[in-house]
């Protein structure tokens, strides 16, 4: 296991930040972080790239030790952190350098790894850092993290605030690096779409995680039976739609309102149920459950 | 060897900055320039109102003495004290000089008269040089009226001496020349411990830090590489005001400049390793300048720069032991003002290499790559 993680856990005064957290990621694969903002995603990132110390447990990267070895791991990880951390007033090309020179290489031995990347942003070269737009930083910073050919890549949050044509870019580069130089990536999202683009997902919250898998088998495991419905007096709808004894859970997703409902439930019962209260234009389809549905599930699941 | 590219980067980012290359040049131009010029503790014009009672020759002669010394400058004649009172308390006149009825008489009969010297003293210092400066005129006047009596028979019953003052090394008390040297340690102050104090913290603000910490660059590089280019910097400013002071003022060191670069580079790596501790405890860059500002008012007012220190409490002057800047103070001085040998200020250069090295190590320690 090139990352393994065993109870670990941290505490900021009075946040538990981590709750004796475990998993492995194996070589070569992209295992993604998911859950929500201040679920630990970042403490547990900083001790991984030996920034923070944990109060418990143990952790290893490449077989090396966090707090122990950490000298030599920082040889061999690259992090990306999910703030802003290059120097703004340095050009892109000698962000790239600086990092290249800290880390005992070159830009030139390393190309190859992050050519794809760079070929974006080579035009603005010589245009300060802090110049660039949020897509562009997000590769830069990546080039940054890449140049001395790490094994292992720790981004957090890398597609936070970057446009959508960005994030699927970012993304196609993340699994090019996978396949083409086997770099293990262990990356972190708030976004529920993305998760499907990782091997393996953590979800988690409130510093442990609710469940590890891949994002498949996550969904599949997900068995109850799940509607969308939506009708012309949507505000009403959410609390009628809990009224009806057979929903276990609804959330608003979107413009329409996901419904877990029991196995034995009947949709035409349901559009009864829901035209006695008034409602028209009802619309019921049973659809096929996303992440998201199961971070809600699960989520839920935990609080009751 | 990443060091060399370290520093460099440092240089980059200070040359990008607007301010920075603007301060290092205009900071020493205005302080060498300006500041001796106006902070000056010579009394140039004095303003005094005369009482002239005896209206005789010799008092007539003792006013225009006076009046012709560049110094003072004679507001009216008034005819009694009360009257002469309205101008100093109009402030047109710092001093009243009186002289009593029948001087001319009392002197040739008895060899002996009164003058009178009132001197507005809201401010101490000017008060007291001035009259110190009067008595000195007054003195003049009594011993050229004996020479021409001609040693009359009442002077050589008492034992007369001259007291000829020779000031040493500042021969003309010029305060320009006291003034300068401190002036050159108060640019290095400023300087060579704001600038690093507001570094690291930057860092930290900016979030370059996380990137720095997680590669594999050593503790004493990095804060080297905050270090060196303070030194760099601290020395060209050094230079520039050197150059300055000989230029503007025609003022160029008694004894010899390499010590004034020792001591330069010890004190400046003191104070720049005290700016880079606070840098590594403060979360803010307002934290960092705060705490920064404090040490400085605190070395500045215990230095010996503006009020000397053989004449504070003793706890003070013993306080004034751990202070780097009364011994970086002190050889300025010396160096601009005497001959001295690397010799005589050997105790001062101890004392700021024992500190830098405390300080440096201390810098290098208190910067945390994890927490």
């Amino acid at each position: 296991m090139i990352v393994s993680v065993h109870n670990l856990k941290k505490r900021y005064r009075r946040v538990q930040a981590l709750r004796e957290v475990s998993f492995d990621v194996n070589e070569g694969e992209i295992f993604g972080l998911i859950g929500p903002d201040g679920a630990g995603k970042t403490t547990l990132f900083r001790i991984l790239a030996t920034l923070l110390l944990p109060d418990g447990g143990t952790a290893s990267v490449d077989w090396l030790d966090v707090v122990r070895d950490y000298k030599a791991i920082r040889r061999r990880i690259g992090y990306m952190p999910g703030r802003f951390s290059l120097y703004q007033d340095l050009t892109v090309e000698e962000n790239l350098q600086f990092f290249a020179t800290t880390f005992g290489t070159t830009i030139q031995e390393n190309y190859h790894l992050i050519k794809d990347i760079y070929q974006h942003i080579e035009r603005f070269k010589t245009r300060k850092a802090g110049q660039l737009s949020g897509g562009m930083k997000q590769k830069l910073a990546l080039s940054c993290a890449l140049i001395h050919a790490p094994r292992v890549l720790f981004l957090d949050e890398p597609t936070t605030g970057v446009d959508p044509v960005s994030r699927k870019e970012f993304w196609e580069m993340l699994h090019h690096l996978q396949h083409d130089y086997g770099i293990t990536i262990v990356v972190s999202t708030p976004y529920m779409d993305e998760a499907m683009k990782c091997d393996r997902i953590a979800l988690m919250q409130d510093g442990q995680f609710l469940q590890i898998d891949t994002p498949q088998a996550i969904i599949a495991g997900y068995e109850r039976n799940l509607w969308s419905v939506s009708s012309d007096h949507m505000h009403q709808l959410l609390g009628h739609l809990r009224q009806w004894p057979q929903a276990t859970s609804v959330f608003s997703f979107g413009v329409t309102y996901h419904v877990t409902v029991s196995p034995d439930a009947d949709a035409n019962r349901l559009r009864n149920f829901l035209a006695q209260k008034g409602h028209q234009h009802i619309d019921i389809n049973p659809i096929s459950a996303s992440i998201e549905d199961a971070f809600m599930a699960l989520s839920t699941t935990r609080q009751g | 060897m990443v060091l060399p590219f370290l520093i460099e980067k440092e240089f980059k980012q200070m040359m990008r900055n607007i301010v920075l290359p603007l301060i290092y040049v205009l900071f020493p131009l205005s302080v060498i320039n300006v500041v001796p010029r106006i902070a000056t503790q010579e009394i140039k014009h004095i303003n005094f109102s005369m009482v002239d009672n005896d209206h005789s020759p010799l008092s007539q002669r003792l006013v225009h003495k006076l009046s012709a010394s560049p110094n003072f400058h004679l507001v009216g004649t008034y005819p009694s004290y009360r009257h002469a009172m309205a101008t100093i308390d109009n402030a047109d006149a710092d001093m009243i000089i009186e002289i009593e009825p029948e001087f001319e008489k009392k002197l040739i009969t008895h060899g002996m008269a009164h003058v009178a010297v009132a001197t507005n003293s809201v401010n101490g210092m000017k008060g007291s040089l001035s009259t110190g400066y009067v008595t000195q005129i007054l003195a003049d006047y009594s011993a050229q009226l004996r020479d021409e009596a001609g040693l009359d028979a009442g002077i050589t019953r008492t034992a007369r001496f001259n007291v000829e003052p020779r000031y040493l090394y500042n021969t003309t008390l010029d305060y320009k020349l006291y003034m300068i040297p401190a002036l050159m340690a108060l640019i290095l102050i400023l300087i060579c411990s704001f600038l690093p104090a507001l570094n690291i913290v930057g860092e930290k603000e900016k979030g370059t830090i996380e990137q720095i910490n997680v590669t594999p660059i050593s503790k004493v590089e990095f804060i080297l590489s905050k270090l060196i280019p303070y030194i760099v910097v601290g020395l060209f400013l050094l230079t520039f005001a050197i150059f300055l002071a000989w230029l503007i003022h025609g003022y160029w060191p008694v004894g010899p400049l390499w010590l004034i670069y020792l001591f330069a580079m010890a004190f400046v790596l003191v104070m720049s390793s005290l700016g880079l501790i606070v840098s590594n405890y403060s979360s803010t860059t307002q934290q960092a300048a705060l705490l920064i500002f404090f040490f400085m008012m605190i070395f500045m007012h215990m230095s010996g720069m503006l009020t000397p220190i053989a004449s504070m409490p003793q706890w003070s002057q013993t306080l004034t032991l751990i202070n780097p800047m009364r011994y970086f103070m002190e050889a300025m001085r010396a160096i601009y003002l005497k001959p001295v040998t690397f010799a005589s200020l050997q105790w001062q250069f101890m004392c700021l290499c024992i500190m830098a090295a405390v300080l440096w190590i201390w810098a290098i320690v208190s910067y945390r790559k994890n927490s």
